[in-house]
């Protein structure tokens, strides 16, 4: 796809912003707005951006559709990981308290982890959308 | 007077009534199934602005806490629609998926057309 | 106020609209406006979740979708009176309903008063997170939160289930019939 150097100038300049906002929304989500959800929809669009842009053979050679599609379930895994851990651990399921020597701290490094989890399910989730659409159009 | 503060009371609620009979209203009516996905939206954002306007307290902040404030709005609605809002894009571009697949298999996405075309067998 | 009115002004637009491109753009300006509604309602990390699914995302994958259909939506064969008469009355008895809700603002609500307050107190002693919407999201709330991540892996399985792979060329008898 040809488009206009402004087009691609732009974009080159915007989507390292792009993706360090993702991240900042992601780890800051504790002190001000944002969360997994959030960062995740960023990070897609961020994908979607470039697959917009470049199209979508530059953007699966730089996210594949394998990866893509691991993403999807490898943020539940997380997610129900954490879980499980917390359950071997001696607390219930889902109780962070124990991850950490100190049940404050662990309840703060659960949340981050089960965001994370969040995070990857659905940027994988989105884009693996995105890329199926836009892959049956052609 | 009586009058103006009922409009001022309730005026979030008819507005929350009116985008969800609208959203009703064009999934009923139109044959078209996006169109249709569209007014399904609607209906949920009205659902979405239902659970947020109670939780608002006049005077408070955002629920982030900090030294400053003590009035908060209620946390938990924001919580639940925050994950109804990425639940309703999923179930969107699943509602998408198969209008396309429909597309393809009848060559319309208009219900009266489809309709027509089983008669005809 | 003026936002809500606003909004319903572009609602009236998406339902006159026939040309569905004008209509998507539309929902996106709906979802903007959505957005500036929810912080006003102080409801900021729902308006940053809003702003980018619902005029981001779900606009772009509205017009794949058109891309992938057509843009013009055909006009109706019957008379809508039917489904406009049961709009309007559904709208009517849920605007009686309004009177007895308490009034917009108030903090003295059973919602306001029910568990909230022990989110608020306890956020900090218990996660260290100020953000009381996160710790309950992923700390009280977890389990939700895992169904709710279930449900959208469920959804994009789905998806990838019905549109991955090659599209099948022949025709159905159906489509030839209706194409006549």
């Amino acid at each position: 796809m040809k488009l206009d150097v402004i087009f691609r100038v732009a974009a080159k300049i915007f989507i390292p912003f792009m993706l360090v906002f993702a991240l900042y929304v992601q780890f800051h989500g504790d002190f001000g707005p944002g969360g997994g959800f959030q960062a995740g929809v960023v990070a897609a669009a961020m994908v979607i951006f470039y697959a917009i842009i470049f199209g979508l053979d530059a953007a699966q050679r730089i996210f594949p559709q394998r990866l893509v599609e691991l993403m999807v379930p490898a943020g539940v895994a997380i997610f129900a990981g954490v879980g499980v851990v917390s359950l071997f651990l001696g607390s219930e399921y889902l109780d962070y308290s124990r991850l950490l020597h100190d049940p404050v701290h662990g309840q703060h490094i659960g949340i981050l982890l089960v965001e994370i989890g969040v995070l990857v399910t659905v940027a994988g989730t989105m884009v693996a959308i995105f890329y199926s659409f836009i892959g049956r159009g052609r | 007077m009586d009058l103006l503060q009922a409009i001022v009371a309730h005026y979030n609620h008819w507005i929350i009534i009116f985008l969800m009979v609208s959203g009703l209203y064009i999934v009923v009516a139109r044959g078209n199934m996006i169109k249709k996905l569209v007014g399904l939206g609607l209906f949920q954002t009205s659902v979405y602005l239902l659970y947020l306007s109670p939780g608002k307290i006049l005077g408070g902040t955002p629920p982030i806490i900090s030294e400053q404030h003590t009035v908060y709005s209620n946390p938990l609605p924001h919580v639940l629609i925050l994950t109804a809002i990425v639940v309703g894009v999923a179930t969107l571009a699943l509602g998408l998926a198969l209008v396309v697949r429909i597309n393809e298999a009848f060559g319309t996405i208009e219900e009266d057309e489809i309709f027509a075309g089983e008669e005809d067998e | 106020m003026v936002l809500l009115t606003l909004l319903a002004a572009i609602t009236v637009g998406i339902v006159r609209m026939r040309n569905l491109f004008a209509v998507v753009v539309l929902g996106g300006i709906y979802s903007f406006l959505m957005a500036s509604v929810m912080i006003v309602l102080d409801a900021v990390d729902v308006a940053m979740t809003e702003a980018s699914v619902g005029a981001g995302i779900s606009t772009v994958l509205m017009l794949a979708a058109l891309h992938l259909t057509k843009t013009e939506e055909a006009v109706p064969t019957h008379t809508p009176l039917l489904p406009l008469f049961v709009a309007v009355a559904t709208g009517i008895v849920l605007v009686f309903g309004t009177f007895a809700l308490p009034s917009f603002g108030v903090a003295e609500t059973p919602m306001n008063m029910h568990v909230a307050p022990y989110y608020l107190q306890n956020s900090i002693p218990d996660t260290s997170v100020p953000n009381v919407v996160t710790s309950v999201l992923s700390s009280y709330r977890g389990f939700d939160t895992l169904g709710e991540t279930t449900v959208i892996f469920t959804a994009g399985i789905a998806v990838l289930m019905l549109l991955k792979g090659k599209r099948e060329l022949k025709p159905g008898p159906k489509r030839r019939r209706i194409r006549r």
